[in-house]
């Protein structure tokens, strides 16, 4: 019988990125409400060390294989390392963050355990002993509860939105070897560009300073950069800005663009359309400037300030350097 | 090249979207329907590799009788033929399902490159591709930006979290894709009279030989948790709308 609530970690460099103990810490509370064990699975190449960490986060037993063969990050080696385990122990369900890297692992384990997931989930819970989980649908214009009828019951949770809860636990470190060899391997990763813009991806990052079609050209974005720089935020773009050349679309929230959900959301001149909304509208606390009162970002915000943003928007970064210094 | 491109219908980003009041679903009525725009950067995708380097693009697509709009679309931009699963049993089925029936169609046809939409807008939920991939046993590239065919491989730009990796995966292989791939071309007028006289081959469930076996199932859903009506600040002038802003986050939210 299917038993355990398990979850696949993330590092880079040997860091856990912070999915890790958001899906550590969501685990653990799943655990306890059913009596079982939080489990993790750790690959890479020199990480063993980082294993014991997840103690902190709930962790009961930590699998490792330290190799080689788990750095960089391939489907191949992943899934398959990971497809061995949970064959062997079945857990009842299985959580990966809904983070490029786990979106693209994640959908492939369904396929390979021939299981269903829910993906980007936003909520999760468990009812008569099974997972349900609620996750945003047509850019957020709805919510959908999931439940999975097959095991194990997987599910991916956007990134900062559960919380992080320190639990003190010694954890159990399991090392097992896949033996997976480079034959197994299809896909190679040539090269890796990193992006040394000094700021944190605009999906990790805990404040984005995003500007629209208000900003009216790319020279504009210096302000928004100088906020930014104030309270180390990463700048995010509508998609009008991104599609008129001004901004790279990497940069761009919304429907077609990247979902972000940090603690603090300022939009700069941004009308509001569904298809933004639906990339930031789970922030934890949105503010808008624009000129127009019916914009409609102001059904979304918490604080607004209806006004020209050329002139609030250096006034802010003032005001709030002043603040915190 | 034989190129599929896999296309999902989906209501487009500025539908308004009503639930049944029972839960069920969405109301589909007033609603206008397009191809996937993630499916439409495969489909273009599919067709530039397709005049580079010749070959046959087929556009496989699952849905309703209201699906034939959009691979009649995908023709028209250029796409040879179409193998349309259409069976009402199929209505609403996960991901795994969507991917299984596309996979028993796949299986049928010579295929070097298999083109997905990384997600479709209406479920968001991302996970076709990967299935496919897993269940055809060849290899995935998921969220691509850049596509380059040299001989029986492939290279592949995407873009991860800090980073942009260049990858190499041989062919076939399914490859998903993201915006920045390229710019979809439009229908033209004589591509769109063309495309009537395009095969469109119909396939339902007992022809696949698939059995429905959903894994996932959405069991209820519901409009967003509104948010509690926001604060307009107001002021004199903008020095003290903007102390008044900073102070709030301060205090109030706590978030800076």
């Amino acid at each position: 019988m299917a038993k355990g609530v398990w979850i696949i970690t993330e590092q880079r460099y040997g860091t856990f990125r912070k999915i890790t103990f958001e899906l550590a810490s969501t685990a653990r509370k799943l655990a306890d409400e059913l009596g079982e064990d939080a489990c993790a699975i750790l690959l890479g190449s020199g990480i063993e060390g980082i294993a014991g960490e997840l103690g902190k986060y709930g962790v009961d037993k930590v699998y490792v294989a330290d190799q080689p063969i788990f750095d960089p990050y391939t489907t191949d080696a992943h899934a398959a390392a990971i497809v061995q385990l949970v064959k062997e122990h079945e857990p009842s369900i299985l959580f990966l963050g809904a983070s490029s890297q786990g979106k693209d692992l994640s959908a492939h384990l369904v396929g390979r355990l021939e299981t269903g997931m829910a993906t980007d989930c936003t909520h999760v819970k468990v009812v008569d002993g099974r997972l349900r989980a609620i996750r945003p649908m047509y850019a957020g214009k709805c919510f959908g509860e999931v439940a999975i009828n097959a095991f194990p019951q997987m599910a991916s949770l956007r990134p900062n939105v559960f919380p992080v809860v320190k639990s003190a636990r010694e954890t159990v470190i399991v090392k097992f070897d896949p033996g997976i060899g480079p034959d197994q391997l299809k896909t190679r990763i040539l090269e890796v560009r990193k992006i040394t813009n000094g700021k944190a991806d605009l999906t990790e990052a805990n404040i984005v300073v995003s500007g629209g079609r208000g900003m009216k050209g790319p020279e504009n974005y210096a302000i928004l950069e100088d906020l930014a720089e104030i309270l180390g935020a990463t700048v995010g773009a509508s998609r009008a800005a991104v599609d008129a050349g001004w901004r790279p679309e990497a940069d761009q929230v919304g429907q077609t663009g990247k979902v972000v959900s940090p603690n603090l959301y300022i939009a700069c001149g941004i009308s509001g359309a569904t298809q933004h909304l639906a990339g930031m509208g789970t922030s934890k606390c949105i503010v808008a400037i624009n000129k127009d009162p019916d914009a409609q970002i102001f059904t979304a915000a918490d604080y607004g300030i209806v006004d020209d943003l050329f002139k609030v928007v250096p006034e802010l970064t003032k005001e709030i350097k002043a603040l915190i210094s | 090249m034989n190129i599929v491109a896999c296309i999902k219908q989906v209501p487009n980003t500025d539908s308004t979207i009503r639930l049944k009041p029972d839960g069920s679903g969405i109301v589909e009525t007033g609603i206008e329907w397009v191809m996937n725009p993630y499916d439409e950067f495969g489909v273009e995708e599919a067709l530039r590799m397709k005049e580079k380097l010749g070959g046959e693009v087929t556009i496989v697509s699952l849905g309703p009788a209201r699906a034939i709009t959009a691979i009649r679309t995908a023709l028209a931009m250029g796409a040879d033929r179409a193998i349309y699963i259409n069976d009402p049993v199929f209505d609403g089925v996960d991901a795994y399902m969507t991917a299984t029936a596309l996979a028993a169609v796949i299986k049928t046809i010579p295929c070097d490159i298999v083109f997905c939409g990384q997600r479709a807008i209406d479920d968001d939920s991302g996970q076709v591709g990967a299935i496919l991939a897993a269940l055809l046993d060849i290899p995935q590239v998921t969220v691509a930006t850049k596509v380059d065919v040299e001989g029986n491989f492939i290279k592949v730009v995407r873009p991860v979290e800090g980073a942009e990796l260049l990858i190499e995966s041989p062919l076939p292989c399914v490859v998903t894709a993201h915006k920045g791939l390229n710019e979809p071309r439009f229908a033209s007028l004589p591509g769109i009279m063309k495309a009537r006289n395009k095969p469109v081959e119909v396939k339902d469930a007992a022809m696949l030989g698939v059995s429905m076996d959903v894994k996932a199932e959405v069991i209820g859903t519901m409009p967003p948790l509104a948010r509690p009506p926001g604060k307009i600040i107001s002021g004199d002038d903008i020095a003290t709308k903007a102390k008044e802003l900073a102070k709030l986050l301060r205090e109030e939210a706590k978030v800076i």
